[in-house]
Order: C-alpha cells, then structure tokens, then sequence
C-alpha cells in the first residue's frame, strides 16, 4: 500500500479546503456579476442607451463563464459532504439537509432556469422583462447563498437543536432559531457584500487594463464607473459587516478572535494592537510584534479601555469546559499564522478598496481626462483585480480554521466527523485529479476571459447559441410537427 | 415507519425519476456531439436543443441528493461514502461534460474544439453508465457492517449485473437523447435521429431482457415482491415498445414519451424494490431501513411544508420555460 504518511484526514480536510475555495473562486464571482450586470442592464432599461446594453452583454459574458464553472464544482461540494464525511452526515443531517434540500429547490432551479432565458432571449422579451431575468439569477444566487450559510453558521454556533440521546445525532427542534442565528446575519451581509466588492473590482481592473492600451476609451470608462460606484458602496458595506463579525466573535468564538489578533496572553487595558507580529507556535508566544496602542480596544470594543481574554486563557477555559467529554489531550489552539496574517489581508484589502475606489472615481469623472494620463493608477487597479479572490479566501480561512478542533462548534470534532470507509489510496487520487482538473479549468477561465476582453465589446456574440443562422435551426417551425 | 417517512422515500424516487427523464435526453444529446452531428453547424444544433435546459436539468440531480442528504442522513452517507470512487468518476464525467458547452463555444482553434466535444461525448457516456451501474450495484446487495459502513470492493459493483445495468441507461438516455433531438430540429439531423433509433431499439430490447433475467437472479426483487416487480418490468418493456412503435410510425411525441417513461419505469423498479429498505446488506440484519435512517420528524414536517409550497411555483417556471424555447420559432437573427 502506499505509505506517504498521508491519512484519511488530512487528505479529506486538504479535499474540502482545496474544493471549497475554488468554488468559492466562482461563487462570489457569479454573484457579484450577476447583480453588477443587473445593474447596467437596469440602466440600459432606464436610459435607452445601447451602451449600457453592450456593458451588460459584454460583462455578462465572463458571468456566465463563471457560472458555468461555479456550478460545475458546486455538485462536488453537495456530494463530498456524504463522500468524504459520513459520520458529519449522519450526525448533521436532521440540520444541514433541510437548507441543503430548500437551496436547490428555491434557489439553483431559480437561477439556472433565469440563467437560460436570459441568455438565450436577447431581444425577444420587452427589455424589462428581460431585465428581471437577471435580477432574478441574481436574487437566486443571493438565496443560494443564504441556505448555505445558514448551514455553515449553525456550525459555527449551533442554535435550536438538542442532541438524540438515542443516535447521539443533533436534531432540530427550532427551525426559527436555526434561521434567526445571529451569526448567519453577520455572516451572509459580509459575504454578499464581498461579492459584490469581487465582481466591481474584476471589472474595474480589467477596464483599467484596456484603458491603458487605449482600447474603446468610453465603454470602458463608463464600465469603469459602474463598478466603482458599487466597489465603493460595497467596500464600505464589507468592512462595516466585518467589523460587526468581529465584535461578534469575542464572546462567541473568543480562541478564533484572539488568534485573528495574534494574542497569546490577555491584552493590557491599553489595548496594544500588533500590526505585524512573529509567533512560536510551539512554546503559545508571541516573539516579535509592532504594537499600536489602543486599536484592539477600539476595533474591539469601540472605545479605548477593556481588556480582550489571550488565547493561554482561553485554552485553559476550554480545557476545564470540554476535558470531561472528550478527555484532555485535545489541542484547542487554532492555527496562529494562518489567522493573524488572513485577517490583515482581508482588513487591509478591505480598506484599500475602498480607497482606490474614491480615487478613480475622482479621476473618472465624466468631463475629465485625468483618468487616462494616470497610468500608475490604471497599472495598479489592474493588478488589483486578482486580489478580491485571495481576500475572499483568506476570509474563509478565519471563518474555517479558526473553528478547530470542531467541525460543529462544541459538539463534533473533525477527527471523528470524516468517513472512515474510504481508503487513503481512493483519496489520493481523487484529490490529484480534482487538482488537476480545477488547474485545467482555471486556465481555461483566464484564456476565456482575457479573450473576450481583448475582442472588445463590438464583437457579435460568439456564444454558438445566438450566433447562427443555419438552415438547421432547431426552432423552425417543421421541428414540432408530427410527421 | 411513519407516513412522513414514507412520503419522503416516495418523493426521492420522484426526484430521481425527474432527473433521469430529464438528464437522460440531454445525456443523450451530449453522447451525440462527435460521431453523430457531422460537422461544426450539425454540432452546433445538437448542443443548442439542450443549451437552456441541461443546467436545469442537473439542478434535479442536486435537489435528488440535497433532498435525500435531508430526509435521509444514513442513507445518504453510507451511499456517498460507500460508492466512493463511482461517485468520484460520475463527478468528473458532469464536471467535462458541464463546461463543455460553455467552452468549446469559445475556442478559437479546430483542436480544441474537438477536444471539448469530446468532453462532452466521453462525459456524458461516463455519466449514465456509471449512474446505471451504481444504482444496479446498490440493488444488488452490499457489504455493509453494522454502523452502516460500506466497505465494498472493487468487483462487488462491477460485476455483470451492474455492466449490464449500466448499458441499459446508457442506451436508454441515447435513444431518449435521440426522440429529443427528432422534437427540436428539422432536416437531415431529424431523419438521421430517426434511422439511428431503428437500429438502437432492438438493441435496447436485448439490453432489457437479459437486465430482467440478472435481475432475477442477482437481486431479491422477484422473490421478496413478484407481483409488482413482474408488472413494472413488464410496463418497462411496453413503454420501450411504444416508443419503439412510434419510431417507426414517426409518432415523435409517442416515442419521446416512450423512452421518458421507460427511464423513470427503471427508478421506479428499483424504489419498489428497495421498499421498505433504503440500502440493501448482504446481511440482511444490516440493511438500512426507511424507518431508521431517517431525520427527525420536524424535520421532515419543515421539509414537506416548505416543499408543497416551493415546488408548485418552481414547476411553473421551469416549465414555462420549455414552453418558452418550444414556442420560439426560427428566429434566431435578433439575437444579441
Ligand atoms: C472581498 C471580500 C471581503 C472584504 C473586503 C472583507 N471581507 Fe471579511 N470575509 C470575507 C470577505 C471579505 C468572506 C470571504 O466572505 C468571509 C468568510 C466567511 C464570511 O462570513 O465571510 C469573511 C470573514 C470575515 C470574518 C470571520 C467571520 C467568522 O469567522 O465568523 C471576519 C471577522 C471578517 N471577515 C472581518 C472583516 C473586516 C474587519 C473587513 C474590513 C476591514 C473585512 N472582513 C473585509
Ligand atoms: C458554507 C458552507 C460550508 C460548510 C458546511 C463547510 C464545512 C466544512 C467542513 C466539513 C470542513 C472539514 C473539516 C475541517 O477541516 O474543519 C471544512 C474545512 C474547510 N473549509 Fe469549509 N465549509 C463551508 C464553506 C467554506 C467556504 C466557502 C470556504 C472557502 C472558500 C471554506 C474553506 C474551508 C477550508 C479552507 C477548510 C479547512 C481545510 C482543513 O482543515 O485543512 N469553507 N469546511
Ligand atoms: C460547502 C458547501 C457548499 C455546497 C454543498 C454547495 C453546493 C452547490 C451546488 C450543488 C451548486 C450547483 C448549482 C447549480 O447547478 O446551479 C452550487 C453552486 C453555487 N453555490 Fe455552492 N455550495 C457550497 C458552498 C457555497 C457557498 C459558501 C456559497 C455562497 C456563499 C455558495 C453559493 C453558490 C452559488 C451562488 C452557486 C451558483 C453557481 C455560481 O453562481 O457560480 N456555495 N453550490
């Protein structure tokens, strides 16, 4: 057998962190285009001007790349749950089943039914009509969205349930309380929110890329300026989410918070706030660190006194909590590293975004041309296109890491959530060829992309679907006679 | 077992049939891309009659395992977990297959093209045998231990029942892919779907007799339920020789109503075998059981509530939306 000194666990948590985060490449993405393009489109609606119509198409292009691929590596996420976590499944399932189940029947058949008339029916319906076929992808996709976070808060704070003392399962009692967990609604704002942040700077910094070679000056600056408008908007509404998620944290998930911050031992009154720090994970100490003064407590706390409990603290606190039932040679530190440096990317991001929002939309504006004399402006937008995706994923690695050793906080460790029937050998491979494959796709979705930006927004649909006349055409009026 | 319980059994066996009604054309359809349509524009239709449906069409799929994920959690996981490396390899096959479409649109150079083309055939082929061989395998029996484990090997599902089991779908979404294709275009495409499917059909009458006889032999269903087994292999057969009848007669509704059924007569066959069962053990003491694998009775009261109020207007729509591209005639140059 092969002996790599690789375990059914870990392969399955690298599986779930390498699937999930690809997705989760896509979802924010789709989402976020799916509402910007609803935008433009409404506009278009609103205004009659057939710019905005071919900033809807044009955009809408590289949404419904996306799409595809979102959708694609979504069944894996429906399928690994019972794959690669049986024992999560059958302990979860009276919970995470039902959002699961109420997603796909009220939110994927809603947008991929909208994605095809939308897609295929330029032209045919009152643009109104047609306009509300995004609208609607897009509120589908939100929905989506919704139902699986609720699935994912409930892990992070489980509410309304009691546990089978027959199966040891959990087992609903309060579908209200599921749904009314206040971490799902500190957590669906942000993430949506963070969509749409993804989306406007995608588009924004592939606009900056054509307007630095000159390329259809207008359509992409007024492209430019829709996104920004809503990057401003919603980078604003991600950090004001986020700042109400962490503050959430301190007392519900208190070792996440202090990890996010980088605290071994309990602050000072003074609240001394490590921008950058050096840890030993080993000996739970901090090595090296610039301190500011008073931060933590106003990020924390809003003002400039109290104290934020270290992560020695809270260990002993969970120790003395949990030893009795799972017995004390578990390790309740999180992975330090990992969450201090995820979260000053994310918080950082969060405020650059914001920034470069407000300076290109100055530089924007409509009778100046300083945009285009800006050129380190416009290299800098551009490279930022890339960034949304790492910070979205970093915020993941908060949310998931920080939850260690639970998958479902407080009641399930992840050691004995994994399935213990599949064989290392089945794990591998499937996790080289999922690499593999995604590798592949994510070529692909680049080439797509760059291609369709480099054809310009003048060039007739390529899609296949709307482009032919031919004299097969599957909708001539023979095709549905009888004989 | 409560009538909740059962209610659900039944509800996944609908969902199950609406995705192999439904997937199975397109699954035919995507089998079709390479050796059938002769050139780029005959390639072009094909994947066009399915082009607004087969997304949709998978959403069945999910709502088939979200559903069975919540009404029946040991189910779910000792089949996810049990059927590993089928599942794996029917996840690739869709993951091809899906983007193919989207892609292959968008390549510039003949050989990529042809390469997702090939996804597209290779994955959908893959798809429906490997859905077929696993459903066969489930029936037969399984090593299952007593925390619902399965800890199966490679020749307990790949064995001749399940080969054949897995033909059979395969042929039988080829041949419904093929009825599909007669509805949607008109010219040398139809008339070949046509010539094709005489050729199919007794083939896939072979395919289902000795499927039946296998059946017979590897599986419990004539001996724990001979009236209703007999009788649904027997609709099976009549509906494929409806559909055979109206290949012949160029009936195109009759023969594309034919295969749809004969696709769903197979889940039913296998839900009335199942019954009162969920997984079958070779153990018998093992087998899971409707009545107890599954999730709690608020949960399933929450479950049926929400879904007798959502279901009603998702019908609406996604049927609205056939209705939509079967109405839209021969217009395709206001597009975009
Ligand atoms: C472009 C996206 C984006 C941006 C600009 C931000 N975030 Fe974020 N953040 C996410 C995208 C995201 C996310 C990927 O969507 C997460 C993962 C889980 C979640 O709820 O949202 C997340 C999680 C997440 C968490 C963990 C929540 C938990 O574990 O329960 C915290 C504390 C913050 N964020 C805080 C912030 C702060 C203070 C920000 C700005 C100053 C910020 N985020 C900007
Ligand atoms: C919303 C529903 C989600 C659920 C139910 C969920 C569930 C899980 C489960 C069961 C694990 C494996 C156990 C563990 O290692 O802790 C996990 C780990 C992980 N998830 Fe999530 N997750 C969700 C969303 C996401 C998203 C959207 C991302 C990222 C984009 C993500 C990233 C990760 C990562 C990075 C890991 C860590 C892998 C590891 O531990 O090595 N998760 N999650
Ligand atoms: C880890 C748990 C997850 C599961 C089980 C899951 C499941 C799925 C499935 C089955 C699909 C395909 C749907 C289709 O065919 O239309 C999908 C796509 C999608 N998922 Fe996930 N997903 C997970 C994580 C997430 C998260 C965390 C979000 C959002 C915050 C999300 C949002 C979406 C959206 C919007 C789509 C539509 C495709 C797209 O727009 O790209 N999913 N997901």
């Amino acid at each position: 057998m092969l002996n790599l000194g690789l375990d059914i666990l870990g392969l399955a948590r690298f599986q779930f962190g390498m699937t999930t985060v690809f997705h989760f490449f896509f979802v924010p993405f789709s989402i976020g285009l799916a509402f910007v393009v609803a935008v433009m489109e409404t506009m278009y609606a609103i205004k009659g001007d057939e710019d905005y119509k071919k900033m809807a198409q044009f955009w809408g292009k590289m949404f419904l790349y996306s799409f595809a691929v979102g959708v694609v590596t979504g069944i894996i996420q429906e399928f690994q749950f019972g794959m690669n976590w049986s024992e999560y499944s059958r302990f979860m399932g009276d919970i995470f089943g039902a959002p699961l189940a109420i997603e796909a029947l009220a939110a994927f058949f809603m947008e991929s039914t909208f994605i095809g008339m939308w897609m295929f029916t330029w032209g045919r319906f009152n643009k109104w009509v047609h306009t509300l076929f995004i609208w609607l992808v897009m509120f589908g996709s939100s929905l989506s969205a919704l139902w699986i976070l609720a699935a994912n808060s409930f892990m992070q704070n489980p509410l309304g349930y009691i546990i089978n003392q027959q199966t040891g399962h959990v087992q609903m009692v309060s579908f209200g309380a599921v749904l009314g967990n206040p971490q799902l609604w500190s957590e669906f704002p942000h993430v949506i929110f963070g969509a749409f942040v993804t989306a406007s700077f995608v588009i924004a910094g592939c606009a900056a890329w054509r307007l630095l070679k000159k390329d259809h000056v207008t359509f992409y600056r007024k492209s430019l300026n829709v996104a920004l408008v809503i990057g401003l908007i919603f980078s604003l509404g991600s950090i004001a989410s986020g700042d109400i998620q962490s503050r959430y944290l301190i007392n519900n998930q208190p070792m996440k918070f202090a990890a996010m911050e980088g605290l071994y031992k309990d602050s000072t009154n003074k609240g001394e706030w490590a921008a950058i720090a050096g840890f030993d994970n080993k000996q739970h100490k901090t090595t090296w660190s610039v301190d500011v003064p008073y931060v933590l407590n106003l990020l924390s706390y809003h003002k400039t006194t109290g104290t934020i409990k270290g992560m020695n603290t809270i260990n002993k606190e969970l120790h003395a909590k949990y030893d009795k039932k799972y017995g004390n040679d578990i390790n309740y530190y999180v992975p330090t590293k990992t969450l201090f440096w995820s979260f000053r990317i994310m918080s950082g991001a969060g405020a650059l975004f914001a920034l470069l929002a407000i300076v290109g939309l100055f530089f924007n504006r409509k009778k100046s041309q300083l945009i285009m004399s800006q050129r380190w402006f416009l290299y800098i937008m551009g490279l930022c296109l890339w960034l949304p995706f790492i910070v979205n994923t970093a915020g993941w690695f908060i949310t998931e890491f920080g939850r260690y050793p639970w998958v479902v906080y407080g009641l399930l460790t992840i050691a004995d959530a994994v399935s213990p029937n599949v064989s290392v050998a089945s794990l591998l491979t499937s996790n080289i060829i999922y690499f593999l494959m995604f590798a592949g796709m994510g070529v692909v979705m680049i080439v797509l992309c760059h291609r369709t930006l480099k054809a310009g927004p003048d060039i007739e649909n390529t899609d296949g679907y709307a482009a032919g006349d031919t004299d097969l055409d599957p909708y001539s009026k023979g095709a549905f006679n009888h004989d | 077992m409560t009538n909740l319980q059962l209610l659900w059994f039944i509800l996944i066996g609908v969902l199950f049939s609406g995705f192999f009604f439904l997937e199975g054309f397109d699954f035919g359809v995507g089998m079709l891309v390479k050796s059938f349509a002769k050139n780029e524009a005959e390639r072009d239709v094909v994947i066009r009659s399915i082009g607004p449906h087969w997304d949709g069409n998978e959403v069945w799929l999910i709502t088939a395992g979200g559903a069975m994920f919540a009404s029946f959690p040991m189910w779910y996981a000792t089949l996810f977990s049990g059927f590993y490396l089928v599942l794996f390899l029917i996840l690739a096959a869709l993951i091809f297959r899906g983007v193919s479409f989207e892609f292959r649109a968008n390549m510039r150079t003949e050989k990529w093209r042809t390469f997702w083309e090939w996804a597209s055939t290779i994955g959908s082929f893959c798809a429906a045998f490997l859905f077929g061989m696993l459903f066969t395998a489930m029936i037969a029996g399984m090593p299952i231990d007593k925390n619902g484990d399965m800890t199966a090997h490679f020749f307990d599902y790949v064995n001749l029942f399940s080969l054949v089991g897995g033909v059979a779908v395969t042929v039988l979404s080829l041949v419904h892919g093929l009825n599909f294709i007669r509805l949607k275009t008109s010219g040398a495409l139809r008339e070949r779907a046509l010539a094709w499917n005489k050729v199919l059909y007794p083939v896939l009458f072979a395919g289902e007799v000795l499927f039946a006889i296998l059946l017979y032999f590897s599986t419990d269903f004539f001996a724990k339920k001979p009236l209703t087994t007999t009788a649904i292999v027997v609709a099976l057969v009549i509906f494929t020789c409806l559909a055979y009848w109206g290949v012949l007669g160029n009936h195109e509704w009759l023969s594309f109503i034919g295969s749809g059924l004969s696709l769903i007569s197979v889940v039913v066959l296998i839900f009335n075998g199942l019954f009162p069962r969920v997984m079958i053990a070779n153990n018998p003491a093992y087998s899971l059981l409707i009545k107890n694998s599954s999730s709690s009775p608020y949960t399933l009261h929450l479950m049926t509530i929400l879904t007798f109020s959502i279901l009603p207007i998702v019908l609406v729509y996604f049927i609205w939306s056939y209705w939509v591209f079967y109405k839209r005639l021969a217009s395709p140059k206001q597009n975009a």
